[in-house]
């Protein structure tokens, strides 16, 4: 089976959805549209025993081959984790989409077409094994996902923050593919799979840490990392089941992806680990910080949601560290890279889960915020249980998933001190330490978001709808979630064996050779000795009397003073970019022709004169040159003087006879230094000209006839005079450095011989170069036409006729 | 003589861009006219100024003036003509319905959509 076809099935049947949707009116869309993922995840399932042994399933077909670009599609442990996640979690939302929108009030077709486009550019990106597709496919994602979050797009927070999504991610794109070609130049190569093969030469390259940079930036504002997360809470405007499966489950995780399917390439980097884990850990603290600031419900998961993906980067960037020590140390860190899949396994999990029981609750009572809430778990007792698991995994109790990962987390945390590289041992203490704080806070945030909205006393006064529990559809797909979040704690090490051990081999490709061989076993409990125990023990004591202080220090958040904000930051870049560019431009921008042409001589003089000088070209000859004749002197004056007498006549008639005077000189030249053919035409063309001068001058308008001198202006002289100097500069140097001969000798030889006449200009212009006067003649009979077209159309005085007549 | 030529275009060049910097149209028009004359002349001092006698075949001449420059200057010239009566119509009628040869009042204004 060919499984790059695959990627676009969805994309494919985004184009039916319309059709069904317009003739099958009785049944919701999102029914057909669930047979989509469902397959998929089906197919996609069918590779598990493949891969849990090893193998890898590679199918491709060209795109562009002469560039050597193709799509591939490279199914290892890692793709086959995100493809799986990607359809299933898909198949829960869809299924979820179904009960909360509703098919008479919303536009379905374009909801499941976006969310269609969006599953093919998540296989796409996670199945990739090509650097351009990989990026083709990124880029959609950012798109369908603009798309998605300004589904209600006549509200203005969905506009403000699906733009704010966009031009987010689309920079950190943008970096990405820059880090691409630098890679591909430097690998030689666009596939993935040949660049980690080659990853120690590239190390040395003095473009690898460019690259990883590169990378890394399109890694982090994707998966919403510090600075750049301040898109996600911005994201929550979209639909809730977008949330849910965008930006918990999916979309946000594809530089989670993009980091450890990478890790291979830059892990031997000091860079990429520090990045990584560093920002990661940041990221950790700051959104769990910042959760229990928040109202909306949305907005704590959302913020959790930053927090937990903080969490995931920095072991990412722990289980990096393997890569540098030896084979019998490094099992620690080992550790991290399966703590790192495991968790993110089990955030899709619990957060996908929880975003749809926020969902719940705004649709069946009809308000997010918490501080209208309180007291629904007698009302709704199933979406409380449900929201209790996810929120206590989420806190890393057990019985719960979150349980396992977080000890691994602490685990993988507590080792870095170990690491004696790259100044970890000294300031690798502080990672345990962050690490234990924000766990703390994830854990007062979990019991605020459960707590605060399910008990307490219930204040129907303040809810928009009467509050009921909801429907059965649509505590499906949170319950199935649900029950995956208990079964993964008991079970673990079955997952393990079919999901997380074959992505832990791909991660770190150098270790081990299959899947088998990861000799990691996950246990629930380690013993009374074991540091992570004493560690759990202590975020739950302390959490519990931070949640139950709660509402004392809560208000502390509000005296962070307004202008420390990331948003504030952002908003400021978008007001500059707007406001600061339109400054710029109407800086220089006048309007005024003046302005544009003194850009223009200006640039024109600069550049000639300095390029003259620099390159050393000017140059005075006195050689081959005419004599002076006392007659052309005086033609000269005459000249000169007629041109003076332009420039400072009073009257315009001065001036136009002054012009005319010039260009009978003009014609004197053309007698002296024999051109009879050009004095002829000169002087009748400037005879026709004075007179058509003169006949624009007769037409002025009254009012503003009268006549003054030009002013003179400093300005306008200096860049006059530049103009004129670099004329004659490079006039003189032109004529001083002669390097061939003229070719006119061999019109004098011909002229009679091959082309029958005697006037050498003449056979030149009809004969030899005739295509230059047809053409010119073409040119003058424009310019005829042109004229009578002036003259005689005048629509606008048409149009204005027209309207008095309506009058 | 070419020295002295040299300098006289580059003045007519001077006169040229000081007039087209100015706000009259009319002026801007006289401007690019002079600029006109300026490089027909330039071609024609770049083709030298020697040759005892016009590119016109005659028993026992041989040094003419150098034919090919005079004939790109002839295509150079009606072709400017052309324009320049374009533009001059262009300017009348813009006297007939803007009421004003001022080029600074010409300017188009932010809010002009």
């Amino acid at each position: 089976m060919s499984f790059v076809y695959f990627i676009f099935i969805p994309m494919i049947a985004a184009l039916l959805i319309p059709f069904l949707y317009k003739k099958v009116c009785g049944i919701h869309t999102g029914w057909f549209v669930l047979v989509i993922p469902v397959v998929l995840f089906g197919l996609y399932t069918t590779l598990l025993s493949n891969v849990q042994h090893g193998e890898s399933v590679t199918s491709s077909f060209e795109w562009i081959p002469s560039l050597n670009i193709s799509f591939v599609s490279y199914i290892d442990g890692l793709s086959l984790l995100f493809s799986l996640l990607i359809t299933g979690i898909g198949a829960l939302v869809v299924l979820y989409s179904i009960y909360y929108l509703d098919k008479t009030r919303e536009q379905l077709h374009n909801f499941y077409v976006y969310l269609m486009l969006f599953m093919t550019a998540m296989l796409g990106v996670v199945q990739s094994d090509h650097l351009i597709s990989l990026y083709f496919f990124w880029e959609l994602t950012s798109i369908s996902s603009f798309l998605l979050i300004g589904y209600w797009y006549k509200r203005d927070r969905s506009r403000f923050g699906a733009l704010k999504s966009m031009m987010i991610t689309v920079f950190g794109g943008l970096m990405m593919l820059g880090g691409f070609v630098l890679l591909s130049i430097m690998g030689d190569t666009y596939s993935i799979r040949e660049l980690i093969a080659i990853a120690p030469e590239l190390a040395n390259h003095e473009w690898f840490v460019w690259s990883l940079i590169l990378v890394l930036l399109g890694a982090f504002t994707k998966s919403a990392q510090f600075p750049f997360y301040i898109w996600l809470p911005d994201a929550m405007e979209a639909p809730t089941p977008v949330s849910a499966y965008l930006h918990s489950a999916t979309m946000v995780k594809a530089g989670l992806y993009l980091v450890a399917r990478f890790t291979p390439i830059f892990a031997s980097s000091e860079w990429w680990i520090w990045l990584v884990t560093g920002i990661g850990l940041l990221t950790l603290f700051w959104g769990s910080f910042f959760a229990l600031k928040q109202t909306d419900l949305k907005g704590i998961l959302a913020f959790s949601t930053v927090s937990q993906l903080g969490l995931i980067m920095s072991l990412l960037g722990a289980g990096a560290i393997s890569f540098h020590t030896g084979i019998e140390d490094n099992s620690i860190f080992k550790y991290a890279a399966f703590a790192a899949i495991f968790h993110l396994v089990n955030h899709a999990t619990f957060k996908g889960c929880l975003f749809m029981i926020a969902g719940i609750i705004d649709h069946e009572t009809g308000t997010r915020d918490i501080r209208k809430l309180g007291g629904l778990m007698s009302i709704m007792p199933i979406t409380f249980t449900i929201a209790m698991i996810g929120s206590f995994s989420m806190a890393g109790l057990p019985p719960f998933n979150g349980f396992l990962s977080k000890e691994m987390f602490l685990t993988g945390m507590l080792s870095i001190p170990d690491f004696d590289f790259f100044a970890f041992d000294t300031w690798g203490i502080l990672f345990p330490i962050i690490a234990w704080i924000a766990s703390v806070f994830t854990f007062v945030y979990s019991f605020y978001f459960v707590f605060r909205t399910f008990t307490g006393t219930y204040k129907p006064d303040f809810l928009p709808k009467k509050a009921h529990e909801a429907p059965f559809g649509m505590l499906i797909s949170p319950a199935i979630l649900g029950l995956l979040v208990v079964a993964i704690f008991f079970i673990p090490n079955i997952i393990a064996d079919i999901l997380i051990k074959p992505a832990v081999a791909a991660i770190q490709p150098y270790l081990y050779s299959s899947p088998e061989e990861i000799d990691i076993h996950v246990s629930a409990w380690h013993g009374w000795a074991s540091p992570e125990l004493w560690m759990t023990i202590g975020i739950i004591v302390i959490g519990f009397l931070l949640y139950w202080t709660l509402s004392k220090w809560q208000p502390m958040f509000e005296k962070i003073p307004k202008w420390f904000s990331l948003n504030r930051i952002y908003d400021k870049l978008m007001d500059l970019s707007e406001t600061g560019t339109h400054r710029f431009s109407s800086l220089y921008m006048t309007g005024y022709m003046r302005s544009y042409l003194i850009y223009m001589f200006t640039a024109i003089v600069v550049l000639t004169i300095s390029t003259v000088f620099i390159k050393d070209a000017f140059d005075i000859s006195f050689a081959m040159l005419a004599p002076i004749h006392l007659y052309e002197l005086v033609i000269v004056l005459v000249l000169v003087a007629g041109t003076i007498t332009v420039l400072t006549a009073k009257s315009r008639l001065t001036s136009i006879i002054a012009l005319g005077s010039v260009g009978y000189s003009v014609a004197l030249f053309f007698v002296i230094f024999n051109a009879p053919d050009l004095a002829l035409t000169q002087l009748v063309i400037e005879t026709v000209s004075v007179a058509l001068f003169l006949l624009a001058f007769y037409h002025l308008p009254k009012l503003n006839r009268h006549e003054n001198r030009m002013k003179f202006r400093l300005g306008n002289a200096l860049v006059a005079f530049g103009v004129g100097a670099m004329v004659t500069i490079v006039a003189l140097s032109a004529h001083s450095n002669k390097l061939v001969r003229s070719i006119s000798s061999y019109y004098e030889d011909t002229v009679y011989s091959e082309a029958g006449g005697g006037n050498i200009v003449n056979v030149i212009l009809v004969d030899y170069r005739g295509f230059d006067t047809l053409f010119e003649i073409t040119v003058l009979a424009l310019a005829s036409l042109g004229i009578i077209g002036m003259i005689k159309l005048r629509l606008s005085k048409k149009k204005e006729v027209n309207r008095n007549e309506n009058k | 003589m070419e020295i002295v030529m040299c300098f006289v275009i580059g003045f007519l060049f001077m006169a040229a861009v000081y007039l087209m910097l100015s706000k009259s149209l009319l002026r801007i028009i006289i401007g690019t006219g002079l600029l006109s004359h300026g490089a027909h002349l330039l071609i024609l001092t770049m083709g030298g100024l020697g040759g005892s006698s016009p590119p016109v075949v005659a028993p026992g001449v041989t040094d003419y003036a150098d034919p090919l420059p005079q004939a790109l200057i002839l295509t150079a010239i009606v072709i400017s003509f052309g324009v320049t009566a374009f533009f001059l119509v262009l300017a009348y009628r813009s006297y007939q319905e803007l009421e004003t040869d001022n080029m600074n009042l010409m300017r188009g204004t932010e809010d002009h959509d």
